[in-house]
């Protein structure tokens, strides 16, 4: 059924973020962008959310805390780098600490560039994860889990 | 027989009410917040959505209890109306909740406890009220049972007002609303007043949700006896009160467990007790 699509929850991790993308994903939230018409919810709870959002480039330390969150999260689940940072490591990726990308720990599905990433654009962001999302549980339905 | 239906229809019935109030319920605060809200079925899509999910849990257990807790919650509601006796509603209803407050003892994680513990404090402060509730019907009507309650005939509201201003002080916290959500919310996912459902995710926490709706279809069911003797009344006035209490919900912050406790209780002792003692020397004079 539909119901994955129509009630996205997600989790925020801040990586290594300027607080820059951090700002525009809250921003969502208001009264202008309001996701949650979309049933869009920021859970605090990986084991509530289906939709990783990451922003923010990894480095050391948080390794494994992005590790920890993506694991603890129930099938099926997805990624989604959000701004420069999260995608490739942005302005911060020469830094001596910074690893690069999300996807250097976990798989990345939905890539949203952006320095910083535009509300829209997270909302976008998110509308194409969800077809993951999707894609995601029907291959779940197929391995009969 | 006619009353077990009634207690059938409603254990079939109740999710989908409760589930439109709650979907209303989110909407009405969108707009109070000036955005434009979820549509009003999103409650099933949560639920539908966490029934899709993996079944991950920390111990099986957890689950268990957690049907206990919904199973229980459909039984007191079932058995409320059915015309059953209150107080036996509002004994299952207890033990409904102590089942959510073991599974989330049983997880063993510091947030579940947190929220356990306040759980706990939620039915201390409401108990009491939700008793004496029971007490203001028998003295009114002479009855404990709610099929005689509800076929008092009269305007229970005008021989019980200070049991409802108690009722309702103490339905904030029931229906998990600011000020006194201190046990669990609907709005505050990040916060460790989500601790008792922290460690349950998909289906586990898909019934703690539909427990909810019946919960709040038993507490509307419970706000319409005041108001039993005319239908038309009855619907305008709970209309009213829970529109009440998302308005209460929408303008005040979240009080501290102490203060949450406290002031129900006095306002239990205050209002209630001086209601029932009115009510009780006028009814032996
Ligand atoms: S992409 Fe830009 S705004 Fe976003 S975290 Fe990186 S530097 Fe900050």
């Amino acid at each position: 059924m539909a119901y994955m699509k129509r009630s996205p929850w997600i989790i925020h991790y801040d990586g290594s973020s300027c607080n820059g993308c951090d700002i525009e994903v809250l921003a969502c939230l208001t009264p202008l962008y309001d996701v949650e018409r979309f049933g869009i919810i920021n859970t605090g709870n990986p084991k509530h959310a289906d939709i990783f959002v990451v922003t923010g480039s990894v480095n050391e330390q948080g390794r494994q805390v992005i590790r920890n969150i993506y694991d603890q999260m129930p099938e099926p689940k997805v990624v989604a780098a959000f701004g420069i940072c999260a995608c490739s490591g942005g302005i911060f990726r020469e830094c001596y600490n910074v690893d690069g990308g999300i996807d250097q720990v976990i798989p990345v599905d939905v890539y949203i560039p952006g320095c910083p990433v535009r509300p829209e654009q997270i909302i976008d962001g998110i509308v194409r994860a969800l077809g993951v999302l999707e894609e995601k549980l029907a291959k779940m339905k197929e391995d009969g889990r | 027989m006619i009353a077990w239906l009634y207690g059938i229809a409603f254990v079939i019935l109740a999710p989908l009410l409760g589930g439109l109030v709650a979907g209303i319920d989110r909407r009405v605060t969108a707009r109070m917040q000036g955005r434009v809200g979820p549509p009003i079925l999103q409650s099933f899509y949560d639920v539908g959505k966490l029934f899709e999910k993996e079944r991950a849990y920390v111990r099986a257990s957890q689950n268990f209890y957690i049907l206990g807790y919904l199973i229980f919650i459909a039984f007191s509601g079932a058995l409320f109306f059915a015309g059953g006796d209150l107080l036996l509603v509002i004994f299952a209803l207890t033990l409904s909740h102590i089942f959510l407050v073991i599974g989330a003892y049983s997880v063993t994680s510091p947030y579940a406890l947190i929220g356990a513990e306040r759980e706990l404090i939620q039915l201390m402060a409401v108990e009491p009220m939700i008793i004496l509730v029971s007490v203001g019907f028998y003295l009114a009507s002479g009855s404990f049972y709610v099929s005689e309650i509800a076929a008092y005939g009269g305007p229970l509201i005008l021989l019980l007002p200070g049991v409802f201003i108690g009722f309702f002080y103490a339905l904030t916290m029931k229906l998990r609303k600011s000020p006194f959500d201190i046990a669990t919310c609907h709005h505050a996912h990040q916060e460790i007043v989500k601790g008792v459902t922290t460690e349950f995710s998909g289906s586990t926490l898909g019934m703690v949700e539909i427990a909810h709706w019946y919960e709040a279809v038993l507490l509307i069911g419970i706000t319409w006896l005041f108001f039993a003797w005319n239908p038309l009344v009855a619907v305008v006035a709970v209309a009213l009160v829970y529109l009440a209490e998302i308005f209460i919900d929408n303008t005040t912050a979240r009080a501290k467990w102490g203060f949450a406790l406290g002031s129900i209780w006095l306002v239990t002792l205050v209002s209630t007790v001086a209601n029932l003692a009115v009510f009780y020397i006028g009814g032996m004079a």
